[in-house]
């Protein structure tokens, strides 16, 4: 049985906001579970003596001090933005959906 | 079901009026504070946090999400962490990560929040309150946690001015990453129709707590501390938990207060209606005094946690903890039976002190020299009826604690009456000056030339021949009518205690 199902890859889609057509979704969850699978090898090496890893470095409690550096300057703070107004970027109005 | 009434002008859904509501459900309550920390720099890179700087001059490429940034931790930060931790009596976490709480929308334009999720800095504390009435009330608190502030988005656009009709928003980044630690409580039952009280008293111990340790200003109208204000019913309170609604920003102890109430009132009439309450966040409407429906809770709200895989692991040593569980500050439980031991208020008098939000302006006029049973008088009367009047807080006013010190001063050395420190307090208020100032210019020094008084005496005696008469034939209650016409001739300038005594000396009566 397959790990992913079209309808998994849809609700994915959803939260990453990316929109498939129903073609796009039946593909990817084939791709997408073969990668899956792949992964999924892994946990035959697995017992339950290895905790579970979320940094693979031995170092732990990296400080900056409380010090302030200057700011980027402004012309380069909007100049990647698509569209800027008064100095703030200016997006599409969103939450159409609240 | 017939106590629900529809609400005419507020627009809002039908309520049950509040006692009906807790008379027959069960309440219960939970709150999730933010709060700024008062840090320089932001949570994870150097830029400034300093308030009202022009749009995005405080921001890096970490703020702004840019590819191949990388966050640093701020140690200061982890630090008020710890300390808010601590004084909320939780256990500092020996291991604990940053997660990415990941969610789409243009405050954050990393799309991620860096938070904490399953292993928070700090858990399992309290916070004890203390309600207006004295009824003490410990509130758990089952975590505080360190994530980072979003950036400020204006709607512009649309027939209202609101999200709804927005055609676009203008996001500023200064606001995003500044540190933010939330504090959340654990469900807080057994309040009964009190749960509204003890909202507001947590929300404002907390202020009072985080202001004490030097954390945050926790100003909520700066939306420096802002609160989420969950509430849910049941039928009992053996019944398992009812579903919650969860009430955002909302930026005051009374509206915290009053967000309460409504949230009772309405899911009581849902529930009446045989209906069911969503589980929803709503907003608060601060000037109709009602809650209405955000966003409900749904498949969207899956933010996908995990590890941040850009910042390693937080341990703080035991002696770090140590070091600043030893630099706590004293807490405002404590202060306050301390201070209260020092001035001898009674607990009453101390409960008015502390709910009029007196204490710390008590304390600062007491340390400037008056007696603390002056500045209460001062501060919990004459001033506290301006600020009232002038619909201003006391600490507003144009009269500190340096003035009302020097007043009581100048009572209690007798330069001027009571009756004439009101009309100085009048002049200060006024802009006038300073206590002393006033007292010059508006001549109302007690007449202390005891040559002057001697001859107005002497002048009001030659006056009432028949008085001094009796006077001296022992009736010295006769003296009175002396003495008020020499508090006349000196325009209530003199210390009537001493005219009465220089009454009887000159009329040669043996003093009482």
């Amino acid at each position: 049985m397959p790990a992913l199902s079209p309808d998994d890859v849809a609700r994915l889609a959803a939260l990453a906001r990316i929109d498939l057509e129903p073609a796009e979704l039946e593909r990817l969850a084939g791709e997408l579970d073969a990668v899956v699978a792949a992964v999924a090898s892994v946990s035959s090496v697995v017992s339950d003596d290895v905790p579970a890893t979320s940094h693979p470095l031995p170092l732990v409690d990296v400080y900056r001090e409380d010090v302030v550096e200057p700011s980027l300057p402004a012309e380069d703070v909007l100049a990647g933005a698509p569209a800027a107004q008064d100095g703030r970027f200016l997006v599409p109005q969103i939450l159409e959906e609240d | 079901m017939s106590t629900a009434t529809a609400p005419a002008a507020t627009g809002g859904e039908p309520l049950v009026a509040y006692d009906d509501a807790t008379a027959r459900y069960d309440v219960v309550i939970g709150l999730e504070v933010h709060v700024e920390l008062g840090t320089a720099t932001k949570m994870f890179d150097g830029s400034s946090t300093a308030f009202g700087a022009e749009p995005n001059t405080q921001v890096s490429p970490v703020s702004l999400g840019l590819p191949g940034a990388l966050p640093v931790v701020n140690r200061t930060a982890v630090e008020h962490g710890i300390r808010i931790g601590l004084a909320l009596d939780c256990s500092i976490a020996e291991m604990c990560r940053f997660a990415r709480k990941n969610y789409f929308y243009p405050d954050m334009p990393k799309n991620f929040q860096t938070s904490q999720y399953d292993e928070p800095l700090a858990a399992d504390g309290h916070l004890d309150v203390v309600l207006e009435d004295g009824t003490p009330w410990r509130v758990e608190v089952e975590r505080a946690h360190l994530e980072e502030d979003t950036g400020k988005s204006t709607h512009v656009g649309g027939a209202t001015g609101r999200i709804h009709g927005a055609d676009h928003s203008l996001v500023d980044y200064n606001r995003a990453g500044i540190p933010l630690v939330e504090i959340v409580t654990r469900p807080v039952a057994g309040a009964g129709a009190r749960a509204p009280e003890v909202a507001r008293a947590y929300v404002a111990a907390l202020r009072d707590l985080l202001r004490a340790l030097g954390v945050s200003e926790a100003r909520m109208e700066q939306g420096q501390m802002r609160a989420d204000v969950n509430v849910s019913l049941r039928p009992s309170p053996d019944a398992p938990l009812g579903t919650r609604t969860e009430t955002k920003n909302v930026n005051s102890f009374r509206s915290v207060e009053r967000a309460v109430r409504y949230e009772v009132s309405r899911q009581a009439a849902v529930l009446d209606a045989g209906g069911s309450v969503l589980q929803e966040t709503r907003h608060w409407h601060e000037d109709t005094g009602i809650t209405t429906s955000g966003r409900v809770k749904s498949d969207a709200d899956d933010y996908r946690y995990f590890p941040e895989p850009d910042l390693v692991p937080l341990t703080p040593s035991r002696a770090w903890v140590e070091e600043v569980r030893a630099s706590l500050p004293e807490l405002p439980v404590a202060r306050r039976a301390r201070l209260q031991a020092e001035w001898g208020y009674s607990d009453l008098e101390m409960r008015d002190v502390v709910n009029a939000g007196l204490l710390d302006v008590i304390s600062a006029t007491v340390a400037q020299g008056a007696s603390p049973a002056a500045a209460r008088k001062w501060w919990g009367g004459e001033l506290a009826r301006t600020a009232n009047a002038r619909e201003v807080e006391v600490t507003a006013l144009p009269v500190g604690p340096a003035e009302v010190a020097e007043l009581a001063r100048l009572v209690e050395s007798g330069r001027i009456t009571d009756r004439m420190a009101r009309e100085v307090l009048e002049g200060v208020l006024a802009g006038e000056g300073t206590p002393t100032e006033v007292v010059t210019a508006r001549g109302l020094e007690v007449v202390s030339d005891e040559s002057a008084l001697v001859t107005a005496v002497d002048e009001a005696l030659a006056a009432n021949p028949d008085v001094a008469e009796k006077i001296r034939g022992g009736k010295v209650q006769a003296a009175g009518a002396v003495v008020g016409a020499v508090m006349k001739a000196t325009r209530g300038a003199a210390d009537a205690k001493r005219v009465r005594e220089l009454v009887l000396e000159r009329v040669g009566a043996p003093q009482a």
